[in-house]
């Protein structure tokens, strides 16, 4: 896969080097600024995007925890209300349940609780998605559980662009962000502008233009999605991708005008069918857009089993291009 | 700081003021359960009828600049730290006037001038946000120390162990102060724990630890001054156990179908007010008119407080989703 913008003064990089690049510059740049979590100093981060911090930052700012992911997530919002800026590593979303406590209870809560006395500048990143045959207990795509919760913001990088720069907006927010990051992005190479720096964390993007219909993505399905609208314009069907970057708040401005120019729309999501992000937006399109589609909203989710160790049977339960194309056609009365 | 710091004031007018403390909380408290009949205060509300020593005791060893990290069953600890009773009273009416603007109640009494980070509603939830506020104080290199509160039930919970063993590891100056008031909610510490004897988990994670009368207020200062001393000057956790007794119900909701009569009963004589202040008038150390001038002053405060709440406005339905993010301006999407 490859980045489809590629500038005469960028340099080749993959997505773990660009999300490496972004923890650097923060901590360069910000004194306050710390990553915390498992493994992510002396073992270099368990999917190698914190290596060679340790050596450059030390132990005090790259420092690794023990296995208590309630603890140490629970001392970042601590030490974020009182003046510091951590960065939280949770080494998947499926080991983030054991913090979910303290990111629902505390850090998405104290503000309000408090009265607007107490704010969580937090920033919790984590490795969510399937894809690498890890089966049931770490391949979940849970992010759409969080965007479900107020008082957090949720960010879902998908390009090189933004896995180099959401890090930094996000450290400016004064109340948490999670940043999801699929685990089957770290490898993608691509070229990255060498002055590459922060990007908004407000809007979604249309990563390819068409007239037809909308595809609606994020994160690890950005990139089937965007190969599905080549297959489907190989057959005469223009359809606009929209990544949506960003899952809570979601940016209805974006969808809504993709959907009013192309008056179809299929949503792309990595999340089990019942209760997903999908089902959001396409109740959101509905509410709001409904007079402009010409048909139903179509969705392709992972189907509802837990995430199977097989090769073949977890490629079936994930969206793929083949079903983004057949859901693409079937929206559009071509099926 | 000196050795001496770490004594206990002895002086008369400070053993006056200890008493009046945990008389001021009990008398909030009784006009709360007032006011709850009243149903103008709603929710659960949980009282601290019996424990007032833990709050008054560790509390009065604290400087003003160090931070406070409390439980739902946290009035008193939000008074004697010096939140304003007009704005607790208008917080337990849920009044925009209110220490947390209205938006916690009884549960959730924060106050950001007093250091005073919160009642913590989740059993053990906030000894993780101690551990933050220790971790912030080891990094930015201040002497402050983090007096985390909680309940003998909180010691059953993950977040407990897993924060006492960072605090440890990571030489955190976080004062821990477990109230063992030997029930967790209607369940006797001997049905939850395969060790009742709490503090030993403490030294389980290297964490000097002692456990004290917690119903004998002087004794609960005396113990804190140490702990406190040791924190400050140590930069590493300390842990205290108070032993105490909740002489009410777990909360308005609680039938206390657990435990016998007799056994309250049994307990009430060593309630810290009645103790104390017995001590002080076998000791000629106060006179029954000074004990009627300081009632007297603690109902009027009581009184104005309720005033204040009585009068307190709701804050506008329009600002309802206001609060959740810094700047209310943030699109929710809707």
């Amino acid at each position: 896969m490859q980045q489809e913008i590629a500038r005469t003064d960028a340099i080749d990089m993959t997505y773990r080097e660009a999300v490496r690049a972004a923890l650097r510059d923060a901590l360069s740049r910000d004194k306050r600024v710390f990553l915390m979590g498992e493994d992510v100093g002396r073992y270099g981060g368990c999917y190698a995007v914190s290596h060679g911090l340790l050596a450059e930052f030390g132990p005090e700012r790259i420092r690794d925890t023990p296995l208590s992911e309630s603890g140490f997530t629970g001392a970042g919002i601590g030490a974020a209300m009182v003046g510091l800026r951590p960065i939280v590593e949770l080494m998947t979303v499926n080991f983030s349940l054991l913090a979910l406590d303290q990111i629902l209870n505390n850090a998405a809560t104290v503000r309000h609780m408090s009265g607007n006395q107490f704010g969580v500048p937090l920033v919790i990143r984590m490795a969510t998605g399937a894809g690498r045959q890890l089966a049931a207990q770490h391949s979940h795509s849970l992010e759409g559980w969080y965007a479900h919760i107020p008082g957090i913001r949720v960010l879902a990088p998908a390009t090189l662009e933004d896995a180099r720069g959401m890090l930094w907006t996000a450290l400016q927010e004064p109340d948490p962000v999670l940043i999801f990051e699929n685990v089957m992005l770290y490898n993608v190479s691509g070229k990255l502008a060498a002055d590459a720096g922060a990007v908004n964390i407000d809007k979604a993007v249309v990563r390819r233009e068409g007239r037809d219909i909308s595809l609606v993505t994020y994160g690890g399905s950005l990139w089937k999605t965007l190969e599905a609208a080549a297959t489907l314009a190989g057959n005469g069907i223009e359809a606009e991708v929209v990544d949506l970057r960003t899952l809570r708040p979601l940016d209805d401005a974006t969808i809504m005008a993709s959907v009013g120019k192309t008056r179809h729309a299929v949503i792309v999501d990595e999340g089990w069918h019942s209760g997903s992000l999908a089902a959001e937006i396409g109740m959101r399109i509905v509410e709001q857009a409904f007079w402009s589609l010409d048909a139903p909203i179509g969705r392709v989710c992972s189907e509802e089993v837990p995430i199977p160790y097989p090769r073949h049977l977890e490629n079936a339960a994930l969206p793929q291009a083949t079903k983004i194309v057949a859901a693409a056609n079937a929206a559009l009365g071509r099926a | 700081m000196t050795v001496a710091a770490a004594k206990p004031h002895l002086s008369r007018e400070h053993m006056l003021d200890l008493l009046r403390q945990m008389i001021r909380i009990r008398r909030f408290e009784d006009k709360c359960a007032e006011l709850y009949t009243q149903e103008k205060i709603r929710g659960f509300m949980h009282l601290y009828d019996g424990e007032e020593a833990v709050a008054v005791g560790v509390i009065s060893a604290l400087q003003k600049r160090d931070r406070i990290v409390a439980t739902y069953r946290e009035h008193g600890h939000a008074l004697v730290r010096g939140v304003p009773m007009t704005a607790v009273m208008a917080e337990m009416y849920g009044k925009q006037e209110g220490c947390s603007r209205g938006r916690g109640g009884s549960m959730h009494l924060f106050n950001a001038a007093t250091n005073f980070f919160g009642g913590n509603a989740i059993v053990g939830g906030g000894l993780p946000l101690a551990i933050g506020l220790g971790l912030a104080s080891h990094m930015q290199g201040d002497d402050l120390v983090t007096a985390c509160f909680f309940g003998d039930g909180a010691v059953a919970e993950g977040e407990f162990h897993e924060s006492l063993n960072l605090a440890e590891l990571w030489q955190l100056p976080v004062l821990f102060v477990c109230e063992n008031n030997l029930y967790a909610m209607g369940t006797a510490l001997a049905l939850s724990e395969s060790e009742t004897d709490i503090q030993r988990k403490a030294a389980c994670y290297r964490i000097p630890s002692e456990a004290i009368d917690g119903m004998d207020v002087v004794a609960v200062e005396a113990a804190a001054l140490r702990a406190v001393q040791a924190v400050r000057e140590t930069r590493n956790p300390y842990f205290l156990e108070c032993r105490t007794y909740r002489l009410r119900a777990h909360s308005m909701f609680d039938p206390q179908l657990y435990r016998d009569k007799a056994e309250v009963e049994a307990w009430r004589p060593r309630e810290p007010i009645v103790r104390f202040q017995g001590w002080l008038e076998a000791n000629h150390m106060i006179h029954p008119d000074e004990m009627s001038r300081m009632t007297a002053e603690i109902d009027a405060e009581i009184a104005e407080a309720v005033a204040f709440a009585d009068a307190g406005r709701w804050e506008p339905v329009e600002q309802l989703c206001r609060f959740v993010y810094a700047d209310s301006t943030v699109p929710t999407g809707q």
